[in-house]
């Protein structure tokens, strides 16, 4: 999606006999390949900046020697031809010069890709064996890294792979080394590609043309695509989406590999989840029969060491980060289907007859699809009775969406994350971009090498922002002194959009009126950046011919979350980046169907597509449509849910696929109010911390097996595709929740996935139109007025906005300290965050084998300078503590975390960051703070790590 | 004739291979960093100054170090791995420490018919080392190299930035001993 080039002059030419017209400056293989004519080539793929190196691609342009097809460019009056008996020679030879000293066939790894080389000596009627040369030529094999075998014997040259890392990903890992025949490519300086600063995307093993880079074995055997089925689909991680092929072996019912598939959003790039992450699914520890709690485990209780929270539990047999199934099995009894069924819509509808209603809650998922979100917040409103229907967007985005709803009347994306690549200027905050959302942060780093200017504001020194034009390091939690003070220097300096700001926008007055008092003197002294540098940010902000803003849980998870965003909105709003091509608001979304969960109505005080469940009109829409008197008090948020859980508010719950007791803040608080439930059924693939409470746990059917829609981060609605057969007797989760429906008196049938969101679509106007059918290959963006050949609305608001009054309101905000502040005792600030290899709670990832090999134990990480004066060594344990617990791991040095500052990742159970963290709320998005506690850091014994 | 002021980019204009080098020596610090300041001056963009600012950093240590690649990398916004793939390109930029003498045998057509693997033997045994490393006297690293550009001498023998003209297997112990 890079800005079209100005309109170019045509070329006429005629290839193979056929006139063609291409723009000026199409390479001859391009226009060919416009044709349909396919021309032989190993070191090119139209993704990347094309070398002419293989020779493999030339034609016949009646000049004194061959043209290489992918390099030159059309001319007009040109004559090509791309067959003939004397390119057929040419091709010929030089597939046999390439294959003079190829590796012998035993002692070839498998390769993944179809290997274009052998293809074309099997054209060609190559012999191997002919030549006098060496078989292969003594460069050895690296086998370093967990999920990408090299071997250096097979390499040919091409240099696509250096192109894929360095054009596609940015990662800039791979270079040539040495020259003539001991020429080899090289990770760094050299190093083994396991001990490399390689991120494992696979984005070089995707364009190999020879296998020399391969993908390594992480299911069944490896074999060539064309032995295995495919189904497109896609990835099950992240919000960004990217479409995917599974390449399946049906007999051992697993997914062999994966590949990327062109798609507009994400062009067929993965990260390392997204190619090498699938192999969850099939882990030996999946629930496949429903399970129901044994009279003699209760009262109900934690049952492992670890979730007990017991003194000894680091003493524990197994290591690794998994529920240990052996301690917590025994409590469990496999049951019948229809025995689980009974047991939990009879104990629901007893507590609901006996509490009523609003003493029932649900929590849905952001993994599930939109049908099943659909139908689950259903079911708690439609059978339940209650609004008392939340899920985890509530601890990643709430905070934003609240703010965007306030002020511009969408919660979701004005623009998509590629178009990046037409922003003069784009600014990342609060966003650790690389880890979080791989793919997305390749369109930023695109955008940054075609001369977008790239600002990112973070307390931390992330990926991303060694790409930044311009670093802002600031105090963490100083975001809206910053913000302010750069919007003081757009208006006491005029550089504002005064023609957006009339004709768009509403209370200018009220926000100059707050950000007077914030100078960028003022600023400097909260947020630790220098006067100068914040006059400077804010004037190239605001002097951008377009601007877009990346937001991600450094602005969100905060007390003050609502005003961060605010902030980043009136910024927007302020110079009228909102609207036009390269401009925008995109808070990047966490699981691959935040959007989706939350647009189907997983929010308890929105019905699907944010309609307010306050407002009497639309109850009655759904009370018609759903047939059922429908409760018109909003319900609880999900830190609320578990606060009522311990009051006895709450006493029965019903979770599909989230695990509260690893994701949400004070798990001390989570554990008591879990097991002070009433009746908890827990409906998962695995067995998760929280199932340990529950009284009833019905098994899921994991991502690829089963078929549903799931929104992206740009609004983008795909279909994931039903690629495997669920294991042993786990159900589809749409069948479980309707089945649960029936039982507690509320009708529920449907035939199919397609027949759910056909239901959804009706009641929701953003989605009308759109179907299964019209969504294949790629999906739609929400909205999508003509849904049969248009691929919906790109840019939102370009002339106003939902609001009641039309305009975009500034709301403005004074900066605020955090809940808990650092002191003598706890004197360090405690950031939680997220890895590029891990996902959350860890469930899916700890049990992928590569994610699991690359990133496998629980780390902190700190500036080297405050571990010397604690006396403590990078890789030894440290026990951190706040005032709700502690737990004690491994440190690690960086200078990407400031001094002062611990970062944690939450993604470990063994050391659960939540144990630290508080559950004080974002009054206005009911967000915890996350990203600021007050800490204490001591060396450890090691015996005790 | 006047003396001609060569530009300081100019890699031939400084010696590469110099007797006084240290392997340690601070990169890019003082008259360096101005010396480096000026080389970019020369060119459009920072990449094409790669060559004089390995030349310039060859010259300060006698060899090319990883933390050298990585400095010079992030200095001209390259990669490490691009900059290894110069250094590692050309024979001229040397991947090791070498002694207070570089001796550079060109094994090329010319010199290789012409006796210059006999000379390399000699050499390396009068020095008592293997092809590029240090004598233990801290003197003397023997290696081999590509044409220098005056065949009609074979053997040609360059020792630092000094060419010595057909160099016979007779003639290498007084080649040492001049050195010495």
């Amino acid at each position: 999606m890079q800005a079209t080039e100005t309109t170019t002059r045509a070329t006429s030419l005629t290839i193979d006999g056929t006139d063609v017209t291409v723009p000026e400056g199409t390479t001859i293989w391009e226009a060919a390949r416009q044709l349909g004519i396919e021309i032989p080539v190993l070191c090119h793929d139209p993704r990347l900046r094309p070398v002419g190196v293989c020779r493999m691609c030339v034609v016949d342009v009646g000049e004194r020697v061959l043209a290489a097809s992918c390099v030159r460019q059309c001319a007009d009056g040109m004559s090509v031809v791309t067959q003939s008996d004397k390119l057929d020679r040419c091709r010929a030879t030089l597939t046999g010069l390439l294959m003079s000293d190829y590796p012998d066939e035993s002692r070839r790894q498998v390769t993944t890709a179809d290997d274009q080389l052998l293809e074309l000596a099997e054209r060609y009627g190559i012999e191997r064996g002919k030549s006098a040369l060496p078989r292969g030529n003594g460069r050895p094999d690296d086998l370093s890294s967990p999920v990408i075998a090299v071997d250096h014997s097979a390499c040919i040259l091409c240099d696509k792979c250096i192109r894929a890392c360095n054009e596609i990903q940015h990662n800039d890992v791979i270079g040539r080394t040495g020259k003539g025949y001991g020429t080899r490519i090289g990770f760094d300086l050299d190093n083994p590609m396991g001990q490399s600063t390689c991120v494992a995307c696979g984005e070089c093993a995707s364009v190999c043309p020879t296998g020399a880079l391969t993908n390594v074995q992480l299911t069944a055997p490896l074999r060539p695509r064309s032995a295995l089925t495919s189904v497109d689909s896609l990835c099950p991680y992240c919000g960004v989406g990217c479409t995917i092929t599974y390449h399946i072996d049906p007999e051992e019912n697993t997914v062999v590999y994966a590949d990327g598939r062109e798609s507009p959003g994400s062009q067929e790039r993965l990260c390392v989840k997204g190619r090498y992450g699938f192999d969850y699914s099939r882990h030996p520890q999946r629930l496949t029969m429903p399970l129901i709690r044994r009279e003699e485990f209760y009262p109900k209780g934690a049952l492992s060491s670890d979730v007990r929270g017991a003194r000894g539990a680091r003493r524990r047999k197994k290591p690794g980060g998994l529920v240990d199934y052996d301690e917590v099995m025994p409590a469990f009894r496999e049951a019948s289907w229809d025995e689980a069924l009974d047991l939990v819509a009879g104990r629901l509808k007893e507590i609901k007859d006996t509490h009523g209603s609003s003493a029932l809650a649900g929590f849905g998922s952001a993994k599930c699809s939109n049908e099943e979100a659909y139908l689950f917040q259903k079911l708690v409103r439609a059978a339940f009775g209650t609004n008392n229907v939340d899920h985890c967007t509530r601890l990643c985005h709430a905070s934003s969406v609240a703010a965007l709803l306030e002020t511009i009347g969408s919660g979701a994306v004005t623009n998509t994350f590629g178009d990046v690549g037409n922003a003069d200027v784009a600014l990342v905050a609060g966003s650790n971009t690389t880890a979080n959302h791989p793919v997305a942060a390749t369109f930023i780093k695109d955008a940054v090498h075609n001369g977008t200017t790239l600002i990112v504001i973070d307390a931390r020194e992330t990926g991303i922002a060694r790409h930044a034009h311009h670093f802002l390091q600031i105090e963490p939690s100083s975001d809206v002194a910053l913000y302010n003070a750069m919007m003081q220097v757009m208006i006491e300096e005029d550089l504002v959009n005064h023609d957006y700001i009339r004709d768009f926008t509403e209370g200018f007055e009220e926000l100059r009126e707050v950000v007077r008092s914030y100078t960028p003197e003022a600023a400097e002294r909260v947020c630790g950046v220098s006067a100068d540098k914040i006059r400077e940010i804010a004037r190239v902000f605001a002097r951008a011919k377009s601007a877009l803003i990346f937001w991600g849980m450094g602005i969100s998870q905060h007390t003050t979350g609502a005003d961060n965003a605010r902030c980043l909105i009136s910024l927007a709003l302020l110079t009228g980046n909102v609207g036009r091509p390269g401009t925008g608001l995109h808070p990047l979304r966490g699981q691959n169907n935040v959007q989706g969960a939350s647009d189907a109505g997983l929010i308890p005080m929105m019905y699907p597509d944010y309609q307010s469940v306050a407002d009497e009109k639309v109850q009655a829409k759904f009370e018609k449509a759903w047939g059922i008197p429908l409760d018109p008090k909003p319900g609880l948020t999900v830190v609320e849910i578990i606060g009522g859980a311990l009051s006895k508010e709450i006493r029965g719950m019903y979770m599909m696929g989230e695990n509260p007791f690893l994701s949400d803040p004070n798990t001390n608080k989570v554990r008591k109010a879990l097991a002070a439930l009433d009746f908890l059924c827990v409906q998962d693939i695995f067995l998760t911390e929280t199932a340990e409470f529950a009284d009833v746990i019905l098994p899921a059917s994991s991502f690829f097996e089963k078929t549903g829609t799931f929104t992206n981060t740009d609004r983008r609605v795909q279909v994931g595709r039903k690629a495997l057969s669920s294991p042993g007797e786990a159900r589809l989760d749409w069948e479980i929740v309707c089945d649960v429906a029936r039982r507690m008196g509320y009708p529920m049938a449907y035939d199919s996935t397609e027949e759910i969101f056909e239901e959804f679509t009706a009641l929701a106007p953003s989605y009308a139109g759109l179907t299964h059918e019209n969504l294949q290959p790629t999906g739609k963006l929400w909205p999508c007025p003509d849904p049969e050949t248009g691929d919906g609305i790109q840019i939102l608001f370009g002339d106003g906005f939902p609001t009641p009054s039309g305009r975009g309101k500034f709301v403005a905000a004074q900066h605020q300290p955090p809940a808990e502040l650092p002191d003598a005792e706890y004197p360090f600030v405690l950031n939680t965050g997220r890895l590029l290899e891990h996902w959350h709670t860890g469930t899916m990832t700890r049990r992928s084998r590569a994610l699991d090999a690359i990133q496998p134990q629980a780390f902190c990480e700190m500036h080297p300078e405050d571990l010397a004066e604690l006396g403590v060594e990078t890789g030894e344990p440290v026990h951190l503590a706040t005032r709700r617990g502690s737990i004690v791991l491994a440190v690690r040095a960086s200078t990407a975390t400031p001094r002062g500052n611990v970062f944690l990742p939450f993604h470990f159970r063994e050391a659960p960051a939540n144990i630290l963290t508080h559950d004080k709320l974002d009054p206005f998005g009911k967000i915890p703070e996350f990203k600021f506690s007050a800490v204490k850091v001591e060396k450890a014994e090691a015996a005790s790590a | 004739m006047s003396e001609r002021k060569l530009h300081p980019a100019v890699a031939g204009a400084q010696p590469m291979y110099r007797a006084e080098n240290d392997p340690d020596a601070p990169l890019f610090e003082g008259a360096y960093k101005q010396r480096f300041d000026d080389i970019l001056t020369r060119y459009p963009d920072k990449r094409a100054a790669i060559l004089p600012v390995l030349a310039m950093c060859q010259e300060l240590r006698g060899w090319i170090s990883s933390e050298t690649i990585e400095r010079v990398a992030e200095l001209l916004d390259l990669t490490p791995a691009y900059v290894l793939s110069i250094t590692s390109f050309y024979t001229m930029f040397r991947p090791q420490p070498v002694g207070k003498y570089l001796i550079q045998v060109c094994t090329s057509i010319g010199c290789d018919l012409c006796g210059a693997e006999n000379v390399v033997e000699k050499l390396l045994a009068a020095t008592g080392t293997r092809t590029g490393e240090i004598s233990e006297d801290g003197l003397y690293t023997v290696i081999e190299v590509e044409c220098l550009g005056a065949c009609g001498f074979a053997t040609v023998v360059q020792v630092n930035e000094r060419v010595y003209e057909s160099v016979k297997t007779e003639t290498v112990t007084r080649l040492l001993e001049e050195l010495r």
